[in-house]
C-alpha cells in the first residue's frame, strides 16, 4: 500500500497553490476509526488520478447538520456561518465528501447562508474519474462474480435523489448488483439520522439497524456497500447482531474501489 | 313545481353550507404562518398535474392505485350527469340533454355506467381490505374509531350513490322499453351500456306505477347523496379529493433534505459573529409579535402545515414506510396529520366561539403529540416521499423539536451532550479539535 499524500488548505495557500477541489472529511471521516480507512480509500483514489485537492485538517468543523436535525438551528448557524469564513477566506469552489450528511448541509442548507459552492458526492466523483478514464480497475478483479448490495442512505438517495452513481461504481467491479426489497426511493433507513446516532433508540420492539440488516441478509449478498459512514456503522452493528460478521463484509463504495483497482 | 322548488332550495341550501364549510377550512389554514410557494409556477402546474390529476405516485402500489384510479375516475365523469340532474331538477324536464346530444348522450351515459361498475368493483374491494383482510396499515392505534368509521362511511355512501345510478337508469329503460318513460312517447331503447341490461333483466317485472316510483327513488337518492357526500366532506378525511389539487400546487420543490433556514435565528448569530457589534447597543425593535422558535401549537406552523393536514386521507402509507413505527416505536408520521388537523379544529373552534384572545390552555405538543413520537424521527423522508399526495409530516416534527430545544432545552440527555460536544470542540464526539489531521499521519 503506498503511502497517502494529503495537503491541507493552509499549506497549499502557503505554497501560492489553489487545489481544484477541497475533500470534506467529516467529524466522522477524520476521528472513527471505521470511518478513517473509508477516508484514506478516497485519498487514495484522488492520489492515483493526481486529483488537485487539498483537506481542511484542523480548521474543518462539523457542519452543523447534527444540531439541525436535532432542532438546534443556533448551534447549527454558529457553525455553518464559522465554516463558511473558513471555506470562503480559502475560495473554494468546489466541495467533495463522502458523508451524505456534510453533503446534504453544505450543498443545500449553506447557500442561504451565505455559503454557495458546487458540492458533490464522493461516489459522483468517483463515477466522473472512471468515465474520463482517469481511474482504471483492473480486470477479473477481486469482486468478480460477487454479490453485493447497496444501502441507499438516505441523505444520498431520498434527500437528494442521488441512486445510480454508486450502483454505476459497484457495476464496474464485475460484482453482481443484488437490490434489497427496499431499495432507492423506498429504501429503509438504517436508524442513524435525524441525530439518532448520538441517542438511544425510543422504546419499541426492534432496533432499525437490525430490520434493515435483515433485508441485506435476505439478498444473500457476501458485501454490504454504502456511501455512508453512518450508515456502515449501523450495518456493522446489525451484521454482528445476526453473528454474521465473518461471513459478510460492509464496505463503502470507495473503499471497493480502491480494492479493485488495487490502491 | 313543488318538486322544482324543493330541488332548488336543496340545490341552494346544500351548496350553501358546503360553501360556508369551505371559508371556515380555508381561515383555518390561514392560522398558520406564511410561506412563500408561488415560486415557479410552471413547475407546479407540472407536479400539480402528475400527482393529483396523474395520481404518479399512488402507482408505487398498483393494485390500490387502480382501484382507487376507478373510483376517481367515475367520481370525476359522473359530475357530468350531474349538470343534467340539476338542469332537470330546476326546470322540471326529464332527460333534457338526450335529444339534443342524441348519440353524444348514449356514450356519455354509458361511459358512467361502466365506470360506475368499476367503482363499485373497486368500492367493494377496498371495504374488504380495510374489514376483512384487516391491512395491517388500517389497525394502528390513531385509526380507532371516527377514522375507521368515517372510511367506511364514505365507502358505503359511493355503494348508495352507484344503486341509485343504476335503479334510476334501470327503471328507467324498464319503462322505455313499455314506451312509458318521460324521455319519450314511443318504446325503444336507451341503449345505454350497462342498463340495457339491468333495466328488461331486474326492472322488468315491475308495473309502470312501480317503475315510475323507482326511478324518481334513484334520481332523487342519487341528488340526496351527492349533497350528503358534499356537505360531510369539510368534515371527513375524504376532503382530499379537493384539496389533492392546491396541496400538490403548493408542493415543496426544494431537495427533501434540505430544512429551512431559520432567519430569525441568522440575525442573532451575525449579531454574535459580529466583532464590530456593540454589546451595550438596544436591541432592534422586531417587527410585529415576537415569532417562536419552533412550533408548539397550530399557529407556529406554516399554512402549508395546516393544509397538508386538512389534505391527508389517513392511507398510512408514510406510517407504512416509517421506520420508527415499523420498528414498534410510537411515531406515526399519519398521526401527526391527523393531530395538527384535530388540534387545528379546536383552536380555530375556540376561538370562534369565545373571541381571539381565548386560550384553552392545550397545544399540540404535549397535549396531542407527545416528545416521544418526535424523538423517534430518523428525518429519513420515507413518509415525505410515500405520499400520494406530497403531505410533509417531517417538517411538522423538526420545527417540534426546534421548540422543544430552543424555547424549552428539553431533549433526551445524549443529545445535550452532542451539542455541547459540537459547541466547544466542533465534533459531535469529544475529540480535539486540534486533532481532526491526526488521520493523515496514521497507519
Amino acid at each position: 500500500m503506498s503511502t497517502i499524500h494529503v495537503p491541507t488548505m493552509a499549506e497549499m495557500m502557503a505554497q501560492g497553490q489553489t487545489p481544484d477541489i477541497l475533500f470534506w472529511v467529516g467529524c466522522s471521516g477524520s476521528f472513527d476509526d471505521r470511518a478513517k480507512k473509508i477516508t484514506k480509500a478516497l485519498v487514495r483514489i484522488l492520489n492515483e488520478c493526481k486529483v488537485n485537492f487539498a483537506v481542511l485538517g484542523a480548521e474543518e468543523s462539523c457542519t452543523g447538520d447534527p444540531a439541525k436535525r436535532a432542532g438546534n438551528e443556533f448551534t447549527f448557524q454558529m457553525q455553518a456561518m464559522m465554516n463558511i469564513q473558513v471555506l470562503d477566506g480559502y475560495e473554494v469552489k468546489k466541495i467533495v465528501t463522502a458523508c451524505p450528511h456534510c453533503f446534504n448541509t453544505l450543498k443545500n442548507e449553506y447557500p442561504e447562508l451565505g455559503g454557495k459552492y458546487e458540492v458533490i458526492h464522493h461516489t459522483q466523483l468517483i463515477q466522473e474519474l472512471i468515465n474520463s478514464g482517469k481511474l482504471k480497475l483492473k480486470e477479473g478483479g477481486v469482486f468478480k462474480g460477487k454479490k453485493i448490495t447497496f444501502h441507499d442512505p438516505c441523505y444520498l438517495g431520498r434527500a437528494n435523489d442521488v441512486y445510480e452513481a454508486p450502483r454505476m461504481l459497484i457495476e464496474k467491479l464485475d460484482a453482481e448488483l443484488v437490490e434489497m426489497k427496499r431499495c432507492k426511493t423506498n429504501g429503509l433507513c438504517c436508524g442513524a439520522g435525524g441525530a439518532q446516532m448520538f441517542k438511544e433508540a425510543e422504546k419499541g420492539n426492534k432496533e432499525v439497524n437490525v430490520e434493515r440488516t435483515e433485508d441485506a441478509l435476505e439478498t444473500q449478498a457476501t458485501i454490504i456497500a454504502t456511501g455512508c459512514p453512518f450508515c456502515n456503522t449501523m450495518m456493522t452493528d446489525g451484521v454482528k447482531n445476526f453473528n454474521k460478521e465473518n461471513e459478510i463484509q460492509v464496505l463503502d463504495v470507495a473503499e471497493l474501489i480502491a480494492n479493485a483497482a488495487e490502491l | 313545481m313543488i318538486a322544482a322548488i324543493i330541488f332548488s332550495v336543496l340545490l341552494i341550501g346544500g351548496f350553501g353550507w358546503f360553501g360556508v364549510n369551505i371559508l371556515k377550512i380555508r381561515s383555518n389554514i390561514l392560522l398558520g404562518r406564511d410561506v412563500n410557494r408561488k415560486d415557479k409556477p410552471g413547475e407546479r402546474w407540472k407536479t400539480m398535474t402528475l400527482v393529483a390529476l396523474g395520481q404518479k405516485k399512488m402507482f408505487a402500489r398498483p393494485i390500490p392505485a387502480l382501484l382507487h384510479l376507478g373510483i376517481y375516475v367515475a367520481f370525476v365523469i359522473t359530475q357530468v350527469e350531474l349538470i343534467e340532474i340539476i338542469y332537470d331538477g330546476i326546470t322540471g324536464s326529464h332527460r333534457a340533454f338526450m335529444s339534443s346530444l342524441g348519440g353524444l348522450y348514449t356514450l356519455a351515459v354509458s361511459i358512467i355506467e361502466v365506470l360506475s361498475v368499476a367503482a363499485l368493483i373497486a368500492t367493494i374491494a377496498f371495504l374488504s381490505r380495510r374489514n376483512i383482510l384487516k391491512l395491517a396499515r388500517f389497525q394502528k392505534p390513531e385509526m380507532k374509531g371516527f377514522p375507521t368509521f368515517d372510511a367506511n362511511l364514505i365507502l358505503c355512501m359511493e355503494l348508495v350513490l352507484v344503486f341509485c345510478i343504476f335503479t334510476m337508469n334501470g327503471a328507467d329503460e324498464a319503462l322505455y322499453l313499455k314506451g312509458a318513460s318521460h324521455a319519450s312517447h314511443e318504446a325503444g331503447s336507451f341503449g345505454f351500456a350497462i342498463s340495457s341490461w339491468v333495466g328488461p333483466h331486474i326492472f322488468g317485472g315491475f308495473s309502470v306505477e312501480t317503475l315510475h316510483i323507482l326511478e324518481r327513488v334513484g334520481w332523487w337518492g342519487h341528488w340526496f347523496m351527492v349533497l350528503a357526500f358534499l356537505n360531510y366532506l369539510p368534515y371527513s378525511k375524504h376532503f382530499h379529493i379537493l384539496l389533492a389539487f392546491p396541496n400538490t400546487w403548493y408542493s415543496n420543490l426544494e431537495k427533501k433534505g434540505k430544512f429551512t433556514n431559520m432567519e430569525s435565528v441568522t440575525a442573532e448569530v451575525k449579531l454574535m459573529l459580529d466583532p464590530t457589534a456593540d454589546p451595550y447597543a438596544a436591541p432592534v425593535a422586531a417587527e410585529g409579535t415576537p415569532q417562536r422558535f419552533g412550533a408548539k401549537d397550530i399557529n407556529d406552523l406554516t399554512w402549508k402545515n395546516l393544509m397538508d393536514a386538512y389534505t391527508c386521507t389517513e392511507c398510512g402509507r408514510c406510517t407504512s414506510a416509517c421506520p420508527a413505527n415499523i420498528t414498534g416505536k410510537k411515531l406515526s408520521p399519519r398521526k401527526i396529520m391527523m393531530d395538527t388537523r384535530d388540534r387545528m379544529v379546536e383552536y380555530a373552534d375556540g376561538k370562534r366561539k369565545n373571541g381571539l384572545d381565548y386560550e384553552d390552555g392545550k397545544s399540540l405538543l404535549g397535549d396531542y403529540i407527545t416528545e416521544e413520537e418526535i424523538w423517534a424521527c430518523t428525518s429519513c423522508n420515507a413518509c415525505v416521499q410515500e405520499c400520494p399526495v406530497n403531505i410533509d409530516p417531517l417538517a411538522i416534527i423538526v420545527d417540534l423539536r426546534r421548540y422543544l430545544v430552543m424555547e424549552e432545552s428539553k431533549m433526551p440527555t445524549e443529545l445535550t451532550g452532542m451539542l455541547t460536544n459540537i459547541e466547544n470542540n466542533g465534533a459531535p464526539w469529544q475529540f480535539s479539535p486540534a486533532d481532526r489531521g491526526n488521520w493523515i499521519h496514521e497507519d
